[in-house]
């Protein structure tokens, strides 16, 4: 079985390897949808101290020097850790559909 | 090379000319030398090998695990708690069809808490997915270690194998020795090379969810390997004959079976002894016979079968127990003998647990109990040796 065939289609339990093997990595495979809430940032209140980033179990946070911290809503599961954690109370945990 | 060694160094030597790459253990009685001479050799230079400390047996299966799918060879020796602990990650290493192999130095669990042998820890992994082989003799030991690598690594087998040796029995207990040498072995056992690795140049994720759509058909090729590596065992070990010029007697080994008016089925090193009662009744005209079943998963069922055929009673010596229902191997051989012609009288003795002593004179008696059960079992199961009951 090649890289090329484990992406194959699977009709029968012959078509599997001996254990489920995947080929793409996390960071492209998508998982975002999971959540219902998502984290919105108020840049008024942000300080920039990049607790949300360190404390992110998801990784879905990014922040550059002297920028706002971003979120990958492609993998943030929205478990509100980082609006916990946020000593400015600078993140609101939202319904997704309720945000345009 | 000949030479004089407990089971536990026996296990050492095994990884050691297999060329274990990789060793994760944590010390626990009685199976502490083994990883001590390990770490011996490897420190001295002699034995190649990455030698993990770990803070836990269940670390050191994890850490078999990871390693195991980068395509190391590994090895592991653990007992009793020590496997309990293991537990989660045993079914992971089969899942992950990682061909890790593992000495378990069989030995009771508590409490009461016992350091003495029995089978009760191995027979708690039944269900994980490891072949199990069980020894009878040292030698017996380490050559399981090179016959399990060659099986479990076999591209369609792909399973972790357990090689159980009696507590102290085997383990603390020296005798004669052929460590064979390195390059012979090399002959027999080539280098373990998975298609699909652990690799940060080529990244895999290995173990991931599935759908109920696939998971059942995940778990249906474990079983399909197991079944094969009945077949298989036998292969190798006479592969294993051909190289290095002896043998385990296979799944089951016979001895003395052949028309015996009764056989004691026995697992482990009360065989030998039990060997010897056979020959002592067979002098006195009694026909009596032996059968050690050596290798427990996958189950020797032909085997077995075989057996009945042979015989017309059998007791059957568990050195385990499950708590509310016979001993495990009892359930075992009476669902393969279920439905067949002519089945044989049977009967379940509880044997040495916690290494209550099995001397010859105790064989014998079980010998003549079950000699004299022609007609039928007298109880299902009976404890042997148990103060209070039925005349001990
Ligand atoms: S923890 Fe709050 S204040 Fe700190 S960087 Fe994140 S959002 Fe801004
Ligand atoms: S909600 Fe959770 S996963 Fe999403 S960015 Fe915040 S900490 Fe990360």
């Amino acid at each position: 079985m090649t890289k090329e065939e484990l992406k194959g289609v699977y009709k029968t339990y012959q078509d599997l390897p001996l254990t489920p093997i995947t080929s793409v990595n996390s960071s492209s495979n998508r998982t975002g949808f999971w959540k219902t809430n998502k984290p919105v940032l108020d840049e008024s209140k942000c300080i920039k101290c990049n607790i949300c980033w360190k404390f992110c179990p998801d990784v879905a946070i990014s922040m550059n020097d002297d920028e706002f911290p971003k979120f990958d809503l492609g993998h943030c599961k929205g478990c509100g850790i980082c609006a916990h954690e946020c000593p400015k109370d600078a993140i609101t945990m939202v319904m997704e559909g309720d945000v345009a | 090379m000949k030479m004089v060694m407990t089971g536990n160094y026996a296990s050492a030597y095994g990884a050691k000319v297999c060329r274990a790459e990789v060793i994760s253990a944590y010390p626990i009685t009685p199976q502490t030398s083994v990883v001590e001479k390990i770490a011996s050799l490897v420190s001295s230079g002699e034995m190649k090998a990455q030698f993990v400390n770990v803070e836990s047996e269940h670390s050191a299966m994890a850490a078999l695990i990871s390693a195991s799918m980068t395509g190391a060879r590994t090895y592991t020796a653990t007992s009793s708690h020590g496997l309990l602990l293991m537990h989660e990650l045993l079914i992971w290493a089969a899942g992950a069809r990682t061909p890790i192999v593992m000495s378990n130095i069989c030995r009771a669990n508590g409490p009461p808490w016992s350091v003495w042998a029995d089978h009760h820890d191995a027979m708690a992994q039944r269900d994980t997915g490891w072949m199990q082989v069980f020894c009878e003799g040292n030698q017996e030991v380490l050559d399981s270690i090179i016959m399990s690598y060659k099986l479990a690594e076999r591209p369609d087998i792909r399973l972790p194998s357990m090689i159980n040796e009696d507590a102290f029995i085997l383990s603390h207990t020296v005798e004669p020795v052929d460590v064979p040498d390195m390059e012979l072995v090399d002959e027999f056992l080539p280098s373990y090379n998975p298609r699909f690795k652990l690799d940060v140049d080529e990244p895999y994720g290995f173990g991931s969810l599935v759908m109920p759509d696939m998971y059942m058909e995940f778990r249906y090729k474990i079983n399909e390997a197991m079944e094969a590596a009945r077949q298989g065992w036998r292969d190798v070990e006479k592969d294993f004959e051909k190289t290095f010029g002896r043998n385990h007697g296979g799944l089951v080994e016979f001895y003395n079976c052949e028309d015996a008016d009764a056989v004691l089925l026995i697992m482990g090193s009360v065989a030998s002894t039990a060997k010897d009662v056979v020959d002592k009744l067979c002098s006195e005209g009694k026909k009596v016979g032996m059968a050690r079943l050596r290798v427990y998963r996958p189950f020797p069922v032909e085997e077995i079968r075989k057996l009945a055929g042979m015989t017309n009673i059998i007791g059957i010596c568990d050195h385990s127990y499950t708590f509310g229902h016979w001993g495990p191997m009892a359930q075992e051989v009476r669902g393969a003998l279920y439905g067949i012609a002519d089945q044989p009288v049977m009967k379940n003795y509880i044997i040495g647990l916690g290494g209550k002593d099995m001397t010859p004179e105790i064989l014998e008696k079980i010998f003549l109990k079950t000699l004299a059960l022609k007609d039928g079992a007298d109880q299902e199961i009976e404890w042997i040796g148990v103060k209070g009951l039925g005349g001990w």
